[in-house]
């Protein structure tokens, strides 16, 4: 459990004030603690999303935040608003869900009007909000179809039109991409990026696939057995995992295992100084930060070691590399592709791409 | 896949059934309303007096119109007890599910001519429910119209065929997706409106089912009117049956059966078109 769990960083948010505040919140299922004291804070505009395993709870606190689920301890606050003791209806929350749940009775047209319709909307401004939400989603030719006559992506997008015609404070997104083929979910993840932009919602996203998460997100809230295990934007938590299974979750990595005595770190086959005091230590070193050192030259700050290769995984642009460094030390190495390699060679990589992280 | 041979064989069992037990009887049927009755004997002369005799002489079509009526009152009536009885049981009974259940389909069990009998018990003058009434000193002399009365019909009829009316609307709610009810709240939907528009539409199959089955088995009911209608609750089947028995007249009698089957198969055309129109993915 990293320090920065329950504060996440200062420069990580978003400009604008908290919009959402989670505040302490647990939720128990009988004898099951499903979210163990979650505080998390969602700035207006943001695009947040919580990432984690199935089982992690992150669909749990997006339903605590919709209001299908009342928090066991905690409270849940948006815009000076206490919002864990209001009902579902009156929260001014929307959510696209896992399955879209479009009514099949009605039109995509009626589906999308629903919001409007039980808030009693004059008819005039609910015609023209509905097609401008269809707009949004590209799906005005399809408006008079029945749900089941609509593919996946398109009901993903009335769905989408649904939520956003009611212009929500804050849009819940539950996996809405987890049915799509493959090429329609990136080209529906640059799409929802790219209108989260536009219209300025403030997005909290459930996800599980950590490419997605990168992909979307200002921050990302990394979710591990109910509890934030990190809270901080792609490029930082990626750079900087705070804890080892956050380096395995996000992206791949190697740890490298070991201890530090005397000022050195020594992980199996690898040795380098570190100013640091003795004890166990854990290392997240990227593939990509370790390369093939063609002519045996070692800066200062470098590491080197020699490794046979035990495998090679082409994957176009690059090649995924299995090291046997001896000592029972594997690395895995992604260099640009080159081709098919054999045999021992040198392979180096920076001492600060080594970063340090706890258990 | 199956062969010719085993779709052809698989296959006879039910034609047999249709055939000897449903068009068999039906062909009778009608073969009897196109005959007559001279002299105290059915004659083999085809003719549509019988026919005629329906439509002209007003007793029957007061009696049709009548049964009619009840059978849309215990309609009414069943929907009334029976959607209630299903929405509880369907959203908000929890683990008491699977013992209302139950509870609401025992009845099924219990003879017809039985409940019948206790309907008799209750409703008679020295029955249950005038001494309850007298007892609590709420009436001073037994009332009369609680039993022999179409009221009384109405009442027992209704009894019988509110499980046949809450299991297709139980199966239609059940079938709803728990998530269409939380979008619906999602979307600003409270509970009234969410029902009104999402939970109502989508059981409207199990609606008309529910409604068909109670309004069809009431129209061709006669045990209950001759066990509490008396002579104001007559209903066409107990005519049918006067004219098959007593009255001896078997070709007005299988007119008339045959003028109430048009109007059932009409009505199950009707309810199976518009169930049609309602189905949802």
């Amino acid at each position: 459990m990293s320090a920065s769990a329950a504060n996440p960083p200062e420069q990580s948010t978003t400009d604008g004030a908290a919009l959402l505040e989670v505040r302490n919140v647990a939720k128990r299922f009988g004898a099951l603690d499903v979210l163990k004291n979650i505080s998390l804070n969602i700035a207006s505009g943001e695009f947040l999303t919580l990432l984690g395993e199935s089982g992690s709870g992150k669909t749990t606190l997006l339903r605590l935040i919709a209001g299908f689920e009342q928090p066991s301890a905690g409270e849940i606050w948006m815009v000076g608003e206490r919002l864990d003791i209001l009902p579902p209806y009156k929260r001014r929350v929307n959510t696209v869900f896992q399955n879209y749940a479009l009514f099949p009775h009605l039109s995509a047209r009626d589906n999308v009007a629903f919001g409007l319709r039980v808030k009693n909307t004059p008819a005039s401004e609910i015609s023209g909000r509905v097609e401008e939400a269809l707009g949004m989603v590209k799906m005005q030719g399809f408006a008079a179809a029945r749900p089941c006559k609509l593919s996946g992506g398109q009901q993903q997008r009335i769905a989408l039109a649904r939520a956003l015609v009611n212009r929500p404070q804050l849009l819940l997104l539950d996996e809405p991409l987890s049915a799509l083929d493959a090429n329609l979910r990136k080209q529906m993840q640059s799409e929802l990026k790219s209108l989260q932009r536009e219209i300025g919602i403030t997005f909290l996203f459930v996800t599980h696939d950590q490419e997605e998460a990168m992909a979307l997100s200002d921050r990302i809230a990394l979710l591990r057995d109910g509890a934030l295990e990190q809270v901080a934007p792609p490029r930082e938590i990626y750079a900087h995992p705070a804890t080892a299974y956050t380096a395995q979750f996000i992206g791949q990595t190697n740890l490298l295992r070991g201890e530090i005595r005397g000022s050195i770190a020594t992980c199996g086959a690898l040795r380098w100084p570190l100013e640091e005091t003795d004890g166990p230590v854990i290392f997240s070193l990227r593939p990509e930060a370790i390369r093939i050192c063609a002519d045996g030259k070692r800066q200062t700050n470098e590491v080197k070691c020699r490794g046979s290769i035990r495998q090679q995984l082409y994957g176009g642009s690059s090649e995924l590399l299995e090291v046997d460094c001896g000592s029972g030390q594997t690395l895995r190495v992604r260099i640009p592709a080159c081709g098919p390699l054999t045999g021992e060679h040198e392979f180096i990589f920076s001492l600060a791409d080594a970063v340090r992280v706890q258990e | 896949m199956y062969s010719r041979a085993y779709k052809s064989v698989a296959s006879i069992p039910p034609l047999l059934w249709v055939g000897v037990f449903l068009l068999l009887p039906y062909a009778l049927m009608f073969v009897n309303s196109v005959w007559a009755v001279r002299e105290g004997l059915i004659v083999h002369q085809w003719n549509w007096d019988n026919y005629k005799t329906l439509f002209t002489n007003p007793l029957y079509a007061q009696v049709l119109f009548r049964t009619m009526r009840i059978a849309a009152s215990v309609t009414l009536c069943s929907l009334l007890l029976g959607y209630p009885l299903a929405y509880y049981l369907a959203f908000h009974a929890g683990a008491r599910k699977d013992l209302l259940y139950q509870l609401v389909i025992v009845p099924l069990w219990v003879s017809y001519l039985v409940r019948g009998y206790a309907w008799k018990t209750i409703l008679g003058s020295d029955g249950v429910l005038n001494g309850f009434l007298q007892y609590f000193h709420l009436t001073h002399e037994p009332v009369g119209f609680f039993l022999y009365s179409p009221f009384a019909v109405v009442l027992m009829l209704t009894h019988i065929y509110t499980p046949f009316v809450f299991l297709p609307i139980y199966a239609a709610l059940e079938h709803i997706p728990r998530q269409l009810v939380e979008a619906s709240q999602d979307l600003g939907a409270g509970s009234f409106q969410t029902f009104w528009r999402v939970i109502l539409p989508l059981s409207m199959p199990g609606l008309l089912a529910g409604a068909t089955f109670a309004f069809v088995l009431s129209l061709g009911d006669f045990l209950a009117p001759l066990l509490v209608g008396g002579p104001s609750g007559t209903m066409i089947a107990n005519v049918v049956q006067s004219l098959f028995g007593a009255a001896f007249d078997w070709p007005l009698g299988a007119a008339i059966s045959v003028g109430i089957l048009v109007i059932t198969i009409s009505l199950l055309f009707l309810s199976e078109i518009l169930e049609k129109r309602w189905a949802f993915k």
